[in-house]
């Protein structure tokens, strides 16, 4: 392989592999914003993922999908999304409305999306069938523009690890950062989180917008669910392999704000894809002498955010009403 | 003072009770919808199946030593104000410096419980000390460090071949080797309770874990030491001025919550009938302590009933297949959770109710102390709710 054929690889990987991060830390940015800690983001994650797989199915065993693969993986983003919203409702409900612990009502929910997976796996595909394959036209393709195959540097980059939601990653992430900056409702949101009595007292309906924030991270957190699935490649097994979590650090490693969140995700994923390409890498180590060596590089990522964690401290800013109920009474 | 505070503990039983109830329910509809045929077998096995043979009772006490374990390392971070995701981490070292030494040094159960603790700490006390000195959130760092613990173990076994199975005799080199063969003595001591029960999964851990249990309760709420630990979880700025050194805190807190989630890692793998598998996934067990933290309210008495709880289904649970996954268990688990979320605000309504109760009966006739059936009542709520399950 030549040289440039591996940067792209290693580009689009990183890429491939940042945009669930960026989605899911996105939507958790916007739940935490409007004061609602959403540690349920990796069961957000796994409903997303579960409906859109078997939109996909579906979509691929009435042969729609084959004839319109683009057209019938945006249905399919747009079913990760709604599904993604729905569950975070039993989320909001149970941490606006009721007041419950958000953490507590999040761990039920993470609990719940796995097990609820396999069962309807199970009872969708028959005992024992615990994956989901995704139909192979989900794939962008040169046929999809009408070009020829060839070895360059972006083709290699695009058409081997770019999906439709990489586009609709760039997208929202756009939108998400003008709605959360340049908007009156953006501004809302964002004062729930920071002092909600304030922002009661001058008319914004607090509960309102804990829900909006909630709601918008599910839709998020559900697309990142498709998003993690298509890139891990083998898939659905009722699992993100704690994405939803990692997301969470990417979050906070991100500072609550959108362009350091896009930086934090690209700079994990980066961390995670060196690892399986060392050996491509001519400059890396290859620890000959160990044993199962890629364990180091995958321990890499994480002892690297360790560090930028510890340097970055300081400027850490948490919003401060995040994981305490909104209470009328103490305006 | 005294009253109120049973009372208090019989309200958070009842609330308990309410969701495990309804999560049955919830259980058993879940079951009529995916196969109407089986649903009321399935039901009765999952209430049922723990008791049902003196095996199936023993695996219940055996899984529920672990799960007591990892519960009460999130409890009694909880109680201090700290949410430690990664008790599945300090589980996972604590159960590989167990198998070090039972195999590598050959050390007899309890130098190898005790090293299971001290690598269960030590994996606590970076996020603590994280926490303390840097301000970093302990959920990421915990979330760090469970991914960290896990790629660190398997590359360390893999890099020790004496520790691996195919050294002993056996074929396989995905996992640890088993005990009988490697070191008996490692082995934690059975003392005649496999054969009253009739089954090798019986040891004496579900006792190490209800001692540890108790000595948890005596330190949260008899000692000074638990009550400044409490009193930073309540309030860190008010603790900080009441003079108590509340960065110190935070570390022993993560050290003693990693340390009690180790020695969980190490009773599950010194049993004798558990190899530790190489794979890349987090181990269930340590997570599952967080939803037993929550049901037993992060109390530690009310964790040796959840876990025993939690195990008893998922015995029932396992016994569901083929006919269901037996993650409906799961589903089940996470209602109650869920909805012991609601409970603390139903808790607030019925302690209210409650607490002005015993105050006008107080105010009615002090000589004659009314209030003693209400403390009498926890004692007797807590095992109708085991033996709810027997029948």
């Amino acid at each position: 392989m030549s040289w440039t054929s591996i940067l792209a690889d290693i580009i689009g990987a990183t890429i491939l592999f940042a945009v669930p991060l960026l989605l899911v830390a996105l939507g958790g940015m916007f739940s935490e914003r409007s004061g609602v800690i959403n540690i349920a983001l990796e069961g957000i994650m796994i409903v997303g993922a579960l409906c859109s797989c078997l939109t996909l199915v579906g979509l691929d065993k009435s042969g729609f999908g084959a004839s319109h693969p683009q057209l019938g993986m945006f249905i399919a983003i747009l079913v990760a999304a709604a599904s993604g919203a729905v569950f975070s409702l039993l989320l909001a409900f149970a941490s606006i409305n009721l007041r419950a612990d958000q953490t507590i009502g999040g761990t039920a929910l993470n609990m719940l999306a796995p097990a609820f997976a396999i069962v309807l796996t199970w009872a969708v595909q028959g005992q024992g069938q615990t994956t989901i394959l995704i139909p192979t036209w989900t794939r962008i393709t040169q046929e999809n523009f009408g070009i020829e195959k060839a070895d360059t540097f972006f083709q290699n980059l695009i058409f081997k690890s770019f999906y439709l939601t990489t586009i609709v990653a760039v997208i929202l992430f756009i939108c998400a950062y003008v709605l959360m900056y340049k908007t009156r409702f953006g501004l809302r949101l964002r004062s729930c989180g920071e002092h909600p009595q304030a922002a009661d007292s001058v008319g914004i309906n607090v509960f309102k917008m804990r829900y909006a924030g909630v709601i918008i991270s599910g839709c998020l957190g559900g697309i990142g669910g498709l998003a993690f699935t298509v890139a891990a490649g083998s898939g659905f097994q009722s699992s993100v392999a704690g994405y939803g979590f990692l997301a969470l650090a990417v979050m906070i490693f991100g500072n609550w704000k959108p362009f350091t969140i896009l930086g934090a995700s690209l700079f994990f994923a980066l961390f995670k894809i060196i690892g399986s390409y060392s050996d491509s890498i001519p400059f890396l180590p290859s620890f000959e002498s160990v044993n199962s060596s890629e364990y180091i590089y995958l321990m890499l990522p994480y002892v690297v955010t360790m560090i930028v964690l510890i340097l970055t401290s300081k400027k850490s800013r948490a919003p401060k009403a995040e994981g305490i109920p909104y209470d009328k009474g103490t305006r | 003072m005294k009253n109120y505070f049973k009372s208090k503990g019989f309200i958070t039983v009842l609330a308990s009770v309410i969701s495990i109830v309804v999560g049955l329910l919830i259980g058993f509809i879940l079951l009529i919808v995916f196969n109407p045929a089986y649903a009321v077998g399935g039901l009765g096995s999952i209430i049922s199946k723990g008791f049902s043979s003196s095996d199936k009772f023993a695996k219940v006490l055996y899984q529920a030593a672990p799960l007591i374990m990892t519960g009460l390392s999130v409890g009694f971070a909880f109680k201090t104000g700290l949410f430690n995701i990664g008790a599945t981490g300090q589980y996972t070292v604590g159960a590989f410096m167990a198998l070090v030494f039972g195999i590598q040094f050959q050390m007899p159960w309890w130098v190898c419980l005790i090293a299971a603790m001290i690598g269960g700490a030590i994996w606590g006390f970076i996020p603590g000390i994280c926490k303390a000195l840097f301000n970093v959130n302990e959920v990421i760092t915990s979330i760090m460090f469970n991914w960290l613990g896990l790629f660190m173990v398997n590359l360390l076994l893999n890099n020790m071949p004496v520790m691996l199975a195919d050294h002993w005799g056996a074929s396989n080199k995905d996992r640890t080797a088993a005990l009988a063969s490697a070191n008996p003595s490692a082995i934690i001591p059975k003392l005649g309770l496999n054969e009253l029960l009739h089954s090798n999964y019986m040891n004496i851990s579900i006792f190490i874990a209800i001692i540890i249990a108790v000595v948890i309760y005596i330190i949260l709420e008899k000692r000074t030491f638990g009550y400044e630990l409490k009193a930073c979880g309540f309030n860190k700025d008010a603790s900080i001025y009441a003079g108590i050194n509340a960065k110190r805190n935070i570390v022993l807190s993560m050290v003693i919550s990693g340390a009690l989630a180790g020695i969980g890692g190490g009773i599950y793998y010194l049993s004798g009938t558990a190899q530790y598998t190489i794979v890349k996934s987090l181990l269930a067990m340590g997570f599952n302590g967080i939803p037993v933290a929550l049901l037993g309210a992060s109390s530690p008495i009310g964790i040796i009933f959840a876990a025993l709880f939690i195990s008893y289904i998922q015995v029932g649970g396992e016994a569901l297949q083929p006919e269901y996954a037996k993650e409906i268990i799961d589903i089940i688990i996470a209602v109650i959770i869920y909805l012991s979320a609601f409970s603390l605000l139903v808790k607030n309504i019925l302690g209210k109710f409650i607490k002005t109760d015993t105050s006008n009966v107080n105010a009615e006739d002090k000589a004659v102390t009314p209030p003693e059936p209400v403390p009498a009542k926890p004692a007797e709520v807590a095992p109708t709710e085991e033996k709810g399950g027997n029948e």
